[in-house]
């Protein structure tokens, strides 16, 4: 797993001239993690996305490096993870194909069979993985975003809400997967559950009134 | 080479998509076979002219690619998958595929209204210079896929999509319609081919155009 350190400056979103955040600044490097916390509508999931690359800040920048060269946002897909509520995967095809589709599409020839075959296991899909998404349960569908997350060995792993819609087992696997996470990459997680946001070494708080 | 064979597959993945869910295709072959039958009960005895028949015949695949082409970015919106690809794919890698997809799905559907079209009017579509037929069909299809494939990244992102894209593609694909419908009649007509040199170069640069401008506009519809 490579090296990845982020630094957002000044980063603020606007939708229609409404300000969801403003001037966030946020520094991570290997093995730091961070929580971003804050009430209903303060902007976590839209911060979560602008630093993944999925959204324009209206102002500021965020910068990535990779073993301390930088790191083109065109490139970033190769190294983050990511798990969200809003995110979905393919119904018609089975959590089998969705990772070798997805995996291919990234154009991660790191990616065989045994490794897809690892990730089942590690999210316990593995005797489901012939069956269609369309037929899991929601849980079941978190489970596989995991496995999509961490397929191709991400450096930095966000997660939304990071335990919606899992049974107790499932929250044990995220725990892992988080623990493991802190060893070797950067974590964000952006949540409103104390216990999540206690899995990070330093928190932000947006929206504090 | 990272990018070609995710483009690749990325076709691949819409192909596989399309024959699952029929999304795109049961539109367009429903679309082809009702508008067909419909001019077919309105003209009924009579002879149309060349013009005629070639205006029809466009009418058909203009609305045709309008009932279905914009299924490639819509269904991605409706089923939430649009971040899946942004997390995957590069914005010019999800153009490309989506580019290509839908120029085979253009070009397959212009052939089967072209067979269909053959069979009803067998008296009056007769196709006597099949080069220039052949060369509008080729080009045509690509300018209707290149300026669907963008009108449709873009309307994906709007509340009513359904109003939105004829609304929106008519005026952007009208100098091909009239360009293609000019380029048909003489096909018709059996004039040379060297008289539809003019409208074969409007046609290649409206396709060179329309794809330059998409490529470079695509990142600021896909991301926000």
């Amino acid at each position: 797993m490579s090296a990845l350190s982020l630094i957002a400056t000044g980063v603020t979103k606007e939708f229609n001239r409404r300000t969801i955040f403003r001037d966030v600044s946020i520094s991570l490097s290997r093995g730091e993690s961070l929580a971003i916390t804050g009430r209903n509508g303060s902007g976590k999931s839209t911060l979560v996305k602008v630093v993944a690359g999925l959204l324009s800040a209206t102002r500021g920048k965020v910068e990535y490096a990779v073993d301390g060269i930088r790191l083109d946002v065109e490139d970033l897909r190769h190294h983050i993870g990511f798990v969200s509520p809003y995110l979905q995967l393919y119904d018609e095809f089975s959590g089998n194909e969705n990772l070798e589709l997805l995996s291919k599409i990234r154009s991660d020839v790191r990616i065989d069979a045994g490794r897809i075959q690892e990730v089942l296991e590690t999210v316990g899909l593995w005797e489901r993985r012939l069956d269609y998404v369309r037929t899991y349960s929601s849980g079941m569908k978190q489970r596989l975003k995991y496995a999509f997350a961490v397929l191709h060995r991400p450096s930095l792993l966000m997660l939304d809400e990071p335990t919606s819609n899992l049974d107790h087992d499932g929250i044990a696997m995220v725990k892992k997967i988080v623990d493991e996470q802190k060893k070797h990459g950067v974590l964000i997680v952006a949540t409103n559950d104390a216990g999540e946001a206690g899995w990070c070494s330093a928190n932000i708080e947006l929206g504090k009134r | 080479m990272g990018r070609l064979s995710g483009t690749y597959a990325l076709i691949r993945k819409d192909v596989h998509s399309e024959l699952r869910t029929r999304y795109a295709l049961n539109a367009l072959l429903m679309f082809v076979v009702t508008a067909v039958a419909t001019i077919l009960f309105a003209l009924r005895s009579d002879q149309p002219t060349s013009s005629v028949l070639s205006g029809l015949y466009w009418v058909v695949v203009f609305f045709t690619a309008m009932s279905g082409l914009s299924r490639t970015f819509v269904s991605e919106e409706e089923r939430g998958t649009t971040m899946t690809l942004q997390l995957v794919a590069s914005p010019s890698t999800v153009y490309f595929a989506k580019l290509l997809f839908n120029t085979v799905l253009t070009f397959s559907m212009t052939i089967a209204v072209t067979i269909l079209y053959m069979t009803v009017f067998s008296n009056a579509f007769v196709i006597k210079t099949f080069s220039i037929f052949a060369g509008t069909v080729v080009l045509g299809s690509l300018g209707f896929a290149s300026a669907s494939t963008i009108i449709a990244a873009i309307v994906a992102k709007a509340n009513t999509r359904g109003t939105l894209y004829p609304v929106l593609s008519f005026p952007i694909l009208i100098v091909l319609l009239m360009t293609v419908m000019n380029a048909t009649t003489k096909s018709l007509d059996g004039e040379e081919f060297y008289s539809a040199l003019p409208d074969f170069q409007i046609l290649i640069g409206y396709f060179l155009a329309m794809t330059g401008g998409s490529y470079l506009l695509f990142e600021y519809v896909w991301k926000d």
